[in-house]
């Protein structure tokens, strides 16, 4: 695991490449040790180590390999923790379809986007086939 | 991380002690599917209890090697899935439809030994 810690904007950030499935236990410790700074309870810590855990599996099922970003981010008021994983992959033709329940292409539970947005509180996702997938996703501290 | 597997009587049971990869879930799968037929066990217990996180993969893994083990002759028990566990599991819509969940490896066992006792009536 590669962490490079910035601290440009005096908030950390630490992006784990995600290469093979013992990337995506690394990414959800560091989520859940980065969210653990910002005062998130125990259950929402579980959640964003789930959400990472979903993300970065998306990136070894569909593109092989990866990143992902995560950063602790203030809105003015708030403190959050940012989670972005993006690969170079085939992208998704269907974004509507893609984060919308029960559709999945590769024999899942079908759930992961759709889950995902549901337990965080922002939920984007750039993609185009061909041109590799982003998806950010944010959980603040209220 | 290989998952210790205990043979206890007419049992195996499974204690996970760190979190897994992808690669040892279906490793623990594959070794409960076959010592289940090696050990002629009447049921399997895996304990969860240390894992922080069962996610979509995980979940499904869990329930692939229940559905296995049962087509094999025994009955799958889960164990020790914590309340974070258990919450971020329902907010994010994973299931474990089917399968057998008990509070803790002492539940766990109990309910194996009543169903070992029921197919023993029949």
């Amino acid at each position: 695991m590669t962490k490079l810690i910035s601290r440009d904007s005096g908030l950390e950030q630490v992006r784990i490449p995600i290469h093979s499935d013992t990337d995506i236990v690394s990414a959800r410790h560091a989520g859940r040790s980065l969210a653990e700074q910002v005062g998130f309870s125990s259950s929402e810590l579980t959640l964003i180590a789930t959400a990472i855990s979903e993300l970065a599996r998306n990136i070894i099922e569909y593109a092989k390999f990866g990143e992902v970003t995560l950063e602790i981010v203030n809105n003015g008021s708030v403190n959050g923790v940012r989670i972005t994983a993006s690969d170079t992959g085939p992208g998704i033709s269907n974004i509507e379809m893609a984060v919308r329940g029960g559709y999945s292409t590769s024999g899942g539970l079908g759930l992961g986007l759709a889950g995902v947005r549901h337990i965080m509180d922002n939920f984007d996702l750039q993609s185009a086939p061909g041109s590799g997938t982003c998806v950010t996703v944010t959980k603040w501290k209220l | 991380m290989a998952v210790p597997i205990l043979k206890q009587s007419n049992y195996l049971i499974a204690t996970i002690q760190a979190a897994l990869t992808d690669q040892d879930f279906v490793q623990l799968r594959d070794a409960l599917v076959e010592k289940v037929g090696r050990f002629r066990s009447r049921g399997v217990i895996v304990d969860v209890t240390a894992l922080d996180v069962l996610d979509s993969f995980a979940s499904r893994t869990l329930r692939d090697l229940a559905y296995m083990i049962r087509l094999r002759g025994a009955h799958t028990v889960i164990v020790g899935i914590q309340p974070d566990v258990a919450f971020a599991m329902v907010q994010l819509g994973i299931t474990l439809a089917d399968v057998s969940t008990a509070l803790d490896l002492e539940e766990g066992l109990a309910f194996l030994d009543s169903v070992d006792s029921e197919q023993a009536r029949a």
